[in-house]
């Protein structure tokens, strides 16, 4: 299916989401990097040690949920744009989800965006929360958004309106 | 007639990283570049770079550049830099020429020759593919990011390699529509989370496709795809439709390094690198004493491979001629290191199989 299509499948993406106990403790990453390709920048970002790749560069992520602060600084360094963030300590009916973003324009604080899936079609329209674009993130600009909850696990990426 | 200790033809990823490598160990290095800039391809890749710190993970390509360039400057001393100049051909006797700005010859005589070339791309038969606004990955790269023109405004991207996927990204980020991506492939070729970043803007990926015609007057109006069964052959009746003013052919890259024939070094095609590639030691020198080689053209890769190869060419190419890094053999385990690091996944493997083919040790 992903290696056809580039649409990971849902049990492919409920690996990468940690437990919902954890999710609901406050914001953590998902790394979604399914295949296994020579690279570790993850790692290096990571000043809390949360990302284990090892001495073999080619093996895939793993996160230790505990020490994930929810910092983001991981989103902007991923060359694949892969990792995101859920957060899910804010109300019952939503979550905050945190998306590296490359796109001109960038959507401002309060607009109402599409909110899409991993095939890029519609699920609802989300709030933009918050838009981050340091000189740090270096061009890849993360975006929170405050998304319904029964969307977290489709959840993955937002369109805006044409102007 | 110029004399240089090494002289690197080729001013890409491969041979930068070769001329910082070769004059940091004390040789006299000229590297020599057709464009008018240094960088080659890197000055097209705005995406981040994979891999690991050493090979710049993380930075964008043409961030890379200005990184190289600064590490060259630092060894200026032993740097001359020849831009708009073209390598002719390369004689018995060792001697290079070359033409300078397209109306001036020159002789260069180096005593140990690094090729650097990089690879041309491959293109795909099909009827009218010669109608304007059919492209290579590369023109379209070029135009957007380098001279910043639109290519068009409807895309179909033949090709789901890496290129294929990086530059529908790209296309997109430029504001251009991308209808479908196509590859006659049973599965995705490039990496996966390049693919998925796509497809979640809503492009579409069909693999086991590939382009039957082309329709147009003047220029491409339109471009017909069908689908491949399992042998490849294509399925009556499957056509689907695209109205689109470009077509971006990205299926693959072949390694460029007709220097290396007519120097007589030994060749041999290797499919897992992508065409024909010259024997080499695990020193990157070839079956001609004193000539050495690095990154795509020998053999297709990663830009990250090509500058560690690079570096670890300039090393030892230098030391062939008696320029031995203080450091030699730390620097060269280094390099071999980062270049199994790279190679010792299961995207790797095509490269690795490809290389046992060609090392004589």
């Amino acid at each position: 299916m992903l290696e056809k299509t580039g649409v990971p499948t849902k049990e492919q993406v409920m690996n990468e989401f940690p437990d919902i106990s954890r999710i609901n403790e406050g914001p953590v990453v998902v790394i979604e990097c399914y295949k296994e390709i020579p690279c570790n920048p993850c790692t290096t970002a990571c000043k809390f040690n949360a990302i284990h790749i090892g001495a073999d560069i080619n093996k895939r992520p793993e996160v230790t949920e505990e020490k994930c602060i929810g910092c983001g600084v991981c989103l902007s360094k991923c060359p694949g744009l892969a990792i995101m963030l859920v957060d899910g300590s804010k109300s019952d009916d939503y979550v905050h989800m945190t998306i590296p973003y490359e796109f001109y324009p960038l959507p401002e604080e309060g607009d109402i965006v599409e909110g899409l899936d991993r095939k890029g079609e519609s699920l609802e329209k989300v709030k933009v929360l918050k838009v981050m674009n340091p000189k740090s993130y270096d061009r890849t600009p993360l975006i929170k958004l405050e998304v319904s909850r029964k969307y977290m696990y489709e959840f993955r990426n937002i369109r805006l309106e044409e102007k | 007639m110029i004399n240089t200790d090494v002289a690197i033809v080729g001013g890409g990823p491969a041979g930068l990283c070769a001329a910082i490598s070769a004059a940091e160990s004390g040789a006299k290095v000229t590297l020599i570049e057709r464009d008018g800039e240094l960088g080659g391809q890197l000055v097209k890749q705005t995406h981040m770079f994979f891999g690991s710190e050493k090979q710049y993970a993380s930075t964008r390509g043409i961030d890379i550049i200005d990184i190289l360039l600064e590490k060259l400057e630092k060894n200026k001393e032993n740097v001359t830099i020849m831009k708009n100049t073209t390598v002719l051909g390369r004689y018995e006797d060792g001697l290079i020429t070359a033409m300078v700005d397209e109306n001036k010859y020159l002789k260069i005589k180096p005593e140990s020759l690094i090729v650097a070339t990089g690879a041309t791309e491959k293109f795909l038969g099909f009827p009218n593919n010669d109608l304007p606004g059919i492209y290579g990955a590369g023109a379209v790269q070029t135009l957007m990011n380098v001279y910043g023109v639109k290519p068009g405004d409807k895309v179909l991207m033949v090709g789901a390699g890496n290129i294929g996927l990086i530059v529908s990204y790209q296309l997109m980020q430029a504001g251009v529509k991308v209808e479908a991506i196509i590859d006659a492939a049973p599965k995705i070729g490039g990496y996966l989370v390049h693919a998925s970043k796509i497809r979640r803007m809503g492009v579409p990926i069909y693999t086991s496709h590939t382009v039957k015609e082309a329709v147009g007057t003047d220029h491409l109006e339109k471009a017909v795809i069908w689908e491949l069964d399992e042998k490849w052959q294509p399925i009556e009746g499957s056509e689907k439709e695209y109205d689109v003013d470009v077509m971006c052919v990205s299926v693959g890259l072949s390694p460029l390094n007709e220097l290396l024939v007519m120097a007589g070094c030994k060749m041999q095609y290797v499919p897992e690198l992508s065409g024909n590639v010259p024997l080499r030691n695990e020193n990157y020198e070839t079956t001609a004493e004193n000539i050495f080689v690095a990154g795509d053209s020998c053999g297709v890769e990663e830009a990250s491979s090509a500058m560690v190869e690079g570096y670890l060419t300039g090393l030892t190419a230098a030391a062939k001629i008696g320029k031995i890094h203080p450091e030699f053999e730390e620097k060269k385990a280094d390099y071999i290191k980062q270049l199994d690091d790279l190679r010792s996944g299961p995207v790797g493997k095509h490269i690795r199989t490809g290389i046992e083919k060609i090392v004589r040790r």
